[in-house]
């Protein structure tokens, strides 16, 4: 069977077969002919249009084909106008009868299927009309109560009942004895319901409407939905496939060009779909074989399908999808391949079993979704990950890279992707790999610079549109998307290169090395728990780097403060590793200076000067800063030492108030260690003074109780110095008294010590167990 | 009502003149408040700012100076640049490239076609074909809205200093009235509205002098006779019958003079301003623009599914609004209750949509002239077709045994029907630039 078309003068709006399938009626509003179906084309064989009393009777909504006797047609004007033709019959004498009645457009005419000469119309009106084509008027008329009828289709299983479908969304079903009222009525669709068709075999009645959806309903006792097929525009017609039980075709109003065929229990796929009318088909009609059907369309065109030209959506959608939020969280789904189930499962039993793909199994494909995560923070709040980033970054005591290193890692650990993307920039851009590169001897200065700029510029670049491409991921959503994923790799992979290229091998680019694992895992394994595991590895090993830098921190905590409140020293700089780099605040004078004059060539001058990611670093931290997170912008600001000078733009008093932010968070949540490092690490003065303020604390007399104010080792009330002996030498104790807070009994700090190296008791004999 | 007020007031800051009018059909205006603010505050494909000037474009089309002047407002508010208030000269190319568009949609929606469109969706500065959707349902919006305004004689907000500057002496839109006037003191709140106003002038209309007007008694008698004969009448004849109701409104006079010149602070905004409203009946084009058969086209089947498609929810708001002004009925006449006014309304409807060139094939315009006396006829099409003409007078002129609120629900009918019809011949040229 071939798939063969006949041009029309104008659209076509319906289309009808005769009782053997040979021959085709079409109306439109400039068309109505009839066409012999042959082999391969179509054969005019009258057209109705051809008399000179042309009226708006001749230009049908629907054509209707009597089931009992070929010579009749029956045809619904859009004024209102219901004519049946006679084909025997010449000219005028065809229209046999011109039934006025309704009073608005008529939608929808119908020929019984068994009772000979007999029809029903629908009609924008709201009626539907029974007519008896020997009678003049109609036979009996059913007032649906609503605006307008759009389809009416009798029961192909009872030949009293029809089906009538409305534009307020419901369903009613009538018996034509019975014209009072409808047997049954309910509200089948949120928006008008375009059309409907009752199963040839069941009791199934499908129903197609604005709403974008084909319900299939089963009336056997009350409507129940069975099925609900889920399209892309509007339904304006659908007819079940003949000697298919779950098959149905479908015709869009508007916007889609295709003719689809649904298996109704997977309704978001088509089965089948004919792309070759060019605009909006309005009608289909099957001849008896499942394999051949009719259409027409707005283009103007009559075709016959055959189900071999049939392009299958099914086999061009994307077998899997993967996306990505900005979270680093994946989402994966893949097709099951049905057939190997099936194949695996029934070799035991039959020994055949077809591999190819037939129709029927067509509706059992599933797919599986899997949803990955990094580490599932979900239940942490962002207050937690607020302390847990604040206890675990390392703001000083080691090199620049390292501490960016690390807090990155720290970010990435918490789900804090772009935070740790941040500490990675602010490594590339000052970290010492770098500032040497770009310090080092004048004869390869050229290819060095070029070099670090480049990537610089794509790593920079590649990350400011990271938020933005996130969004962009998550907002993509379910849709599957196999070619998307390999973009965001490839760009990916080349910040890989460009940044090993560069030389910083220790750079891990975390977050997209994990969805290329699991991608695979997906594939072959689909195991959740494997890659759970794997995630958990990662995560272990996280900690394990980690936990030795939090001993590094603490002792050196410990000892400093006490030192500065007694010296009310200015703090010392942490940070001579990074200092040893000569950082000019304007770095393009670098080469100037450096440069052996001998070396210096016009043309590499101007050509590279140095690039200055000042600003770029700065709006960063304005925008973290902006969002709410003070942490990332103050600790980089103090991470960054006194390259922070490099700066410009960013005022003192903006540092301030972020680190003054940052502590006072710290402070909220009780992290008064951390609040005090910050405080010590500051280099602005308002900031240090923090921790000089109210720091004096009056120690009383243990005799009377009174503060000693003055002194602290004479009380001015008890005139007595007694309870300022050191309980080891008994003296007076002048200058700092180490006490004990068990037993209050305490000394020289040097006594103190010297004594608590070897005993465990109180020196005084007191037997408490000082724990100094 | 009250409630619906005070939701307009929280979300534009004022309850304008509009509002207060439309007051008298609640269920209405509730449709149109909500669909009023989808369009130009809800999501949607274009930034807020050109929402306004859009349509500060579409009211210069009708020189509707109380449009403009609210929505210059609302697009300064929303952070639009002044320079472009200077006028059409001073904006981006894109918004300019609208204003084919706006010209033909205001006058002659039936010249619109796939060139059109292609020319703003190719090429430099393009729309897409969303933005696009988005921006006709604006144009046509306020298209009709000036119809509104002008029908009912809308006069200038009081806070608009500006409203009662160009008063031209032929001009009799504006009402004097001893409180609007004083309005320099800008804490003086608008006590008396202009309902009000506008309650005691419709007594005052001087009859009209030329034909005396049909009253509600003969209409219904029309109506009950029409719904009683069962005359049956050949295609042939219905055809001609919708021919000659286009034909004789071509013939019929207007209200009102044209303005002589636009005041300047509206004339920016036009371009092209000679190009007006021309009979469908006497085109030139007979061939090329054929009657729009709404059977092949219609709201219902297709304008809905293409203008949600592209542009979200929208149909919905629409499609409930053009419901809503198309049912509503209190089953009321003049004083009269209990009648069933739903021919009346069909033929107001009909005959509206009837001047741009759509035609319901199962409608006999025969109806029409029964049912709409010359004068009726007149003000509609003056109101449709040439709003900026239409004073209060003519407004108080026309059906004058009808009650405001009747007077107002015909006004809102005129509204509805050409806004559907603008949107109608939009739609099918979007739809026909798509599948082509």
């Amino acid at each position: 069977m071939a798939t063969f078309h006949v041009v029309q003068e104008g659209p076509v709006n319906a289309l009808a077969l005769n009782r053997d399938n040979t021959q085709v009626a079409i109306g439109g509003r400039n068309v109505f002919k009839v066409y012999a179906v042959e082999e391969d084309k179509f054969r005019e064989i009258c057209n109705l249009r051809a008399s000179k009393h042309l009226n708006l009777s001749f230009s049908c909504n629907d054509v209707s084909w009597s089931w009992t006797d070929d010579h009749y047609l029956a045809t619904a004007a859009t004024n209102g106008h219901v004519c049946v033709w006679n084909l025997t019959k010449m000219g005028k004498a065809m229209q046999e009868q011109d039934y006025q009645e309704h009073k608005r457009t008529v939608n929808k005419v119908n020929f019984h299927a068994s009772e000979p000469n007999r029809l029903i119309s629908g009609s924008q009106d709201g009626t539907m009309r029974y007519f008896d084509i020997r009678v003049k008027n109609a036979v009996a008329i059913f007032y649906s109560n609503t605006e307008s009828v759009r389809d009416v289709q009798f029961s192909p299983h009872n030949p009293y009942t029809f089906a009538a479908v409305s534009e307020n969304g419901s369903v009613q079903l009538w018996d034509v004895r019975r014209a009072d009222k409808c047997q049954q009525q309910y509200t089948a669709h949120s928006g008008p319901i375009f059309a409907c068709d009752w199963h040839p075999d069941s009791t199934w009645l499908a129903t197609a409407s604005r709403d974008k959806t084909i319900k299939v309903w089963d009336l056997t006792s009350k409507p129940t939905l069975e099925y609900t097929i889920h399209t892309i525009a509007s339904i304006g017609h659908v007819k079940w496939r003949p000697q298919r039980k779950y098959h149905i075709a479908s015709c869009a109003l508007v916007v889609d060009c295709s003719i689809n065929i649904w298996d109704v229990r997977r309704p978001y796929i088509p089965f089948a779909a004919f792309n070759e009318h060019k605009d909006i088909p309005s009608g289909v009609a099957w001849k008896e074989d499942p394999h051949v059907f009719l259409s027409s369309g707005r283009d103007c065109k009559l075709y016959q399908h055959s189900f071999n030209y049939a392009s299958r959506p099914a086999s061009k959608a994307n077998p899997q999808g993967v996306s990505l939020n900005n979270k680093g969280e994946i989402l994966y789904a893949h097709k099951i391949d049905v057939n190997n189930a099936i194949v695996k499962a029934a070799v035991g039993i039959i020994r055949k079993t077809s591999t190819t793909q037939s129709p029927d199994q067509f509706h059992l494909a599933s797919s599986l979704m899997h949803q990955f995560s990094l580490i599932d923070h979900s239940d942490k709040s962002e207050s937690d990950i607020f302390i847990a980033l604040a206890q675990n970054y390392v703001l000083s005591g080691r090199s620049l890279s390292e501490m960016c290193e690390h807090n990155s890692a720290v970010a990435k650990e918490y789900g804090k992707s772009q935070i740790s993307v941040v500490w990675k920039i602010i490594k590339t851009l000052y970290g010492e790999e770098f500032l040497q590169n770009s310090n080092s001897s004048g004869s390869n200065r050229e290819d060095v610079i070029s070099h670090n700029n480049l990537p610089i510029n794509n790593i920079v670049s590649s990350v400011m549109g990271m938020e933005h491409d996130n969004d962009q991921r998550s907002r993509g959503g379910d849709t599957p998307a196999a070619q998307f994923s390999d973009e965001t790799e490839n760009e990916d992979q080349v910040d890989h290169i460009a940044i090993y290229n560069n030389g910083f091998p220790t750079y891990l680019n975390f977050r997209t090395g994990l969805p290329k694992g699991d991608f695979s895992f997906g594939e072959n394994e689909l195991d959740m728990e494997l890659d759970s595991g794997i995630i958990t590895d990662f995560q272990s090993g996280y900690r394990n780097f980690i936990t030795p830098q939090q001993d590094f921190i603490l002792p050196n905590e410990a000892f400093h403060i006490r030192h500065e409140i007694r010296n009310r020293s200015p703090p010392p700089n942490q940070f001579p590793n990074s200092n040893f780099q000569d950082i000019s605040v304007d770095p393009q004078t670098i080469p100037m200076e450096e440069h052996p004059p001998a070396l210096l060539t016009v043309s590499c001058l101007p050509k590279m000067p140095l690039w200055d990611p000042s600003c770029i670093v700065l709006d960063a931290l304005k925008h973290h800063a902006m969002l709410g997170d003070v942490q990332t912008a103050a600790c980089v600001l103090i991470v960054l030492g006194d390259q922070r000078k490099c700066l410009t733009e960013l005022d003192e008093s903006t540092q301030e108030h972020w680190l003054l932010g940052y502590i006072e968070m710290l402070s909220r949540f009780q992290l008064w260690n951390i609040a005090t490092q910050i405080i010590k690490l500051s280099w602005i003065p308002a900031v240090e003074q923090l921790n000089q303020q109210s720091t004096r604390f009056n120690t009383n007399c243990s005799n009377c109780s009174k503060a000693l104010q003055r002194i602290g080792w004479l009380c001015d009330r008890c005139h007595s110095s007694r309870y300022a002996l050191c309980s080891v030498c008994h003296q007076v104790v002048k200058g700092l008294y180490a006490w004990c807070q068990g037993c209050s009994h305490g000394g020289h700090l040097l006594h103190m010590k010297q004594w608590f190296a070897i005993n465990k008791t109180c020196p005084t004999g007191c037997r408490h167990l000082c724990e100094y | 009502t009250n409630n619906l007020f005070v939701d307009a007031f929280l979300q534009s800051n004022r309850l304008d003149h509009v509002s207060q009018v439309m007051g008298y059909h609640t269920s209405y205006l509730d449709h149109f408040l909500k669909t009023q603010n989808f369009i130009l505050r809800g999501d949607g494909p274009l930034p807020f700012h050109y929402r306004h000037y859009i349509a500060i474009m579409a009211a210069g089309r009708h020189q509707c100076g109380y449009l403009i002047n609210l929505q210059k407002q609302e697009f300064l508010l929303l952070g639009g640049e002044h320079s472009w208030l200077k006028g059409l000269s001073s904006i981006p190319p894109k918004l300019k490239n609208l204003y084919d568009i706006n010209k033909i949609l205001a006058h002659r929606p039936w010249q619109l076609n796939t060139s059109h469109i292609e020319k703003l969706t190719k090429g430099k500065d393009s729309w897409s074909l969303a933005e696009v959707i988005h921006a006709i349902v604006i144009l046509t919006h306020f298209h009709s809205l000036c119809s509104f305004v002008f029908a009912c004689g809308v006069n200038q907000e009081v806070d608009q200093a500006g409203g009662y500057k160009y008063q031209l002496p032929g001009e009799t839109r504006v009402l004097a009235h001893p409180s609007n006037t004083n309005q320099s003191n800008p804490k003086d709140i608008p006590t008396v509205d202009i309902t009000e106003d506008w309650k005691n002038s419709s007594h005052v209309g001087p009859p009209s002098p030329t034909e005396p007007e049909v009253g509600i008694t003969t209409i219904m008698q029309r109506m009950k006779t029409l719904s009683e004969q069962n005359e049956e009448c050949t295609p042939v004849e219905l055809a001609k019958r919708f021919e000659s109701i286009e034909t004789q409104s071509a013939e019929l006079g207007l209200v009102g003079a044209d303005r002589q010149e636009t005041p300047a602070d509206i004339s920016c905004f036009i371009e092209d301003e000679k190009f007006g409203y021309q009979d469908f009946a006497k085109r030139d084009e007979q061939t090329d623009f054929p009657t729009f058969r709404v059977q092949d086209y219609s709201w219902n089947d297709h304008g809905y599914s293409l203008v949600n498609r592209l542009y979200n929810d929208v149909g919905n708001l629409l499609d409930d609004k053009f419901k809503t002004a198309q049912c509503l009925t209190y089953y009321t006449m003049g004083g009269r209750t209990d009648v069933d006014t739903s021919r009346f309304r069909r033929a107001i409807w009909n005959y509206i949509q009837c001047l741009l060139g759509i035609r319901h094939d199962d409608y006999d315009y025969g109806e029409i002239n029964h049912l709409l006396e010359r004068s009726l006829k007149t003000f509609i099409k003056s109101a449709c077709c040439y709003p900026q003409r239409v004073t209060k007078k003519d407004y108080d002129r026309v059906l004058r045994e009808f009650k405001h609120s009747e007077k107002v629900h015909v006004n809102l009918m005129v509204l509805e029907a050409r806004m559907q019809a603008e949107l109608l011949y939009a739609l099918r040229t979007v739809n026909r630039y798509m599948t082509n």
